[in-house]
């Protein structure tokens, strides 16, 4: 069972601000699903390798040089934007 | 015969004979759209002015006598979770309910190439988290054949488009049977592809090593049409690759039962119709030999560790600060972060967040990730050694009918369950074709064939034969 510290702790990495009983409910289902998941503890991977793909993948390159966007396409990221300020991202103040 | 009953194969003929137009065949779905979507909610949007002008410039094409590809004025509906240019697209969520996407997906600039019409966007679970499209935080959809029951998920709202002739055919994804369940569910046929057989740029990535791209349709020859027009190598998509199929098509098949699908727990309905449709493919001069997949009952637990780490790390773009959602009542910067995740994410999607975010934590990394990964390597082996003495394997898609709407919501394992049959599949990267397979009352029931990596035009000649049998 995952305390309540633990849960508060997940929500904390994942930065999802969660109330009090929020908090309660995800310390009890994850507890649940955990539960679930433990039974991979049965299973016998004596020697098995670690999964990477299931099919034989090649990396993929390109010339490292500036891609050149029209205006219309930045417009449509800016208009995305939750504030700015002089065609700019506004975001808050980091402290 | 109405024009909202046809499939891509007879609408392209009506087409080509100028039995109706194109512009015709779409106002007839999108008429219908506005008449019944109400009640189903299988659409979140609708782009009529979009449709009718591709419409109108396949009948100019027909009228000069162009050679025009098989989905030319098709009307087809667009999971929410996949880019169309200029439109809407929410993922199923709040946090997304404003934002407008900036490109086509690759899978959507393929369906515009060959003129295909695009109607709208469908429901889904939210970032497609979920087996019943309940989780959408705009609403369950209905399913078509018991609007008392749910259609599946996560692409639900494609299923239930094509189920209730809300277009001819649709795009869903599938990270641990999205495309197959809801298809089974509403009684129409849904391909998840091989791993890299389609491109995935321009889809919300929930789980990337599992996410695929695939058709939900009426007819396997629908779905195998939609399929080919999708499929291939991508510049924007490392893992998408052109393919020649590894084995040939035959008259006659060899087919795998895997012993561990036909468990205590299956709805007996379910496994008395798929083991019906096969005795009749089997007297059709098909083998039938019992197979092990024995690393099966890991699977779950593998899923949701592996799913759940990726979507962990894929949601972390949500940040409140460059689109999306933003929760601007906040202190600083990083209470933008919590509280514009918080507020805009549902609470089925908070919870897998969550526990992407402990198993990958330090300390629980090797206990639950690893672990989890070389489970997964023995799930591909078991399929890999299956492979080596048929040519393909016929199980059922669900262990359970279409349940009802608001049954197992509010119990997140349970809901979890529904997917037992589907997600071994997505783990080995291998492709399966989801068809019906008969009905349990008036609820459909479905099987799936499940191939080899890039076999899929052996399900689709073993998924014909199967279809041809009702």
């Amino acid at each position: 069972m995952l305390s309540k510290e633990e849960t508060q702790h997940i929500a904390d990495l994942a930065r999802l601000g969660l109330s009090d009983q929020e908090i309660a409910e995800y310390q009890k289902d994850l507890s649940g699903i955990l539960d679930y998941i433990d039974k991979l503890r049965a299973a016998d991977t004596e020697g098995a390798r670690i999964f990477t793909h299931s099919i034989e993948i090649n990396n993929v390159m390109r010339s490292d040089v500036k891609e050149q966007r029209s205006r219309e396409d930045l417009e449509k990221l800016r208009k995305q934007m939750p504030q700015t300020k002089d065609n700019y991202l506004k975001v808050k103040a980091i402290f | 015969m109405e024009l909202t009953d046809l499939t891509i194969k007879q609408a392209g003929a009506g087409l080509s004979e100028k039995k109706f137009s194109a512009a015709e065949l779409a106002d007839a779905y999108l008429d219908k759209i506005e008449n019944e979507n109400e009640k189903i909610f299988a659409f979140l949007g609708i782009d009529r002015g979009g449709a009718l002008d591709q419409a109108k410039t396949v009948d100019e094409k027909i009228k000069k006598g162009e050679a025009l590809p098989p989905l030319a004025g098709i009307p087809m509906a667009i999971k929410d979770n996949l880019m169309v240019d200029g439109m809407r697209c929410t993922s199923g969520s709040k946090i997304l309910e404003n934002y407008i996407a900036p490109y086509d997906a690759t899978v959507v600039k393929k369906l515009k190439q060959n003129f295909a019409v695009i109607l709208g966007k469908t429901n889904m679970d939210e970032f497609a988290m979920g087996s019943s499209t309940e989780t959408s935080a705009f609403g369950p959809t209905r399913n078509p054949r018991d609007p008392e029951r749910v259609p599946g998920g996560s692409s639900g709202g494609s299923a239930a488009a094509v189920a209730g002739n809300l277009c001819v055919a649709a795009l869903g994804s599938d990270t641990g049977g999205s495309i197959r369940q809801p298809a089974c569910f509403c009684g129409v046929v849904g391909l998840k592809p091989t791993y890299g057989a389609v491109s995935r740029y321009g889809c919300t990535a929930y789980a990337s090593s599992l996410d695929q791209i695939g058709p939900l349709a009426k007819t396997v020859a629908d779905a195998q049409t939609v399929f080919e027009a999708i499929r291939g190598a991508d510049p924007m998509d490392g893992t998408a690759v052109d393919f020649q199929g590894r084995s040939e098509e035959k008259n006659k098949y060899r087919i795998g039962i895997p012993k561990e699908y036909f468990i205590e727990g299956i709805d007996p309905q379910i496994e008395a119709a798929v083991k019906k449709r096969l005795a009749e493919f089997e007297k059709q001069g098909n083998e039938l030999v019992e197979v092990s997949l024995p690393h099966a009952e890991y699977a779950l637990a593998c899923y949701y560790i592996i799913a759940t780490s990726e979507a962990s790390a894929n949601l972390a773009r949500f940040d409140g600060v460059r689109y999306g959602f933003s929760h601007q009542d906040a202190k600083d910067l990083a209470d933008i972060y919590s509280q514009s995740r918080g507020r805009g994410f549902g609470s089925e999607v908070r919870r897998r967040i969550m526990l992407g975010t402990y198993v990958l934590s330090a300390g629980y990394y090797d206990a639950y990730y690893v672990r989890a990964q070389k489970v997964r390597s023995l799930i591909k082996r078991d399929f890999d050694r299956a492979f080596e003495i048929v040519d393909a394997i016929v199980a059922p898609v669900s262990p359970v009918l279409p349940f009802k709407i608001g049954q197992i919501v509010d119990d997140p394992l349970q809901m979890y369950l529904a997917d037992i049959f589907t997600i071994s599949i997505n783990l080995a990267g291998v492709p399966s074709l989801a068809l019906p397979c008969g009905m349990a009352g008036n609820l459909p029931v479905g099987l799936q064939v499940i191939g080899k990596h890039f076999d899929e035009s052996v399900l689709f000649s073993i998924g014909r034969s199967l279809e041809a049998i009702a």
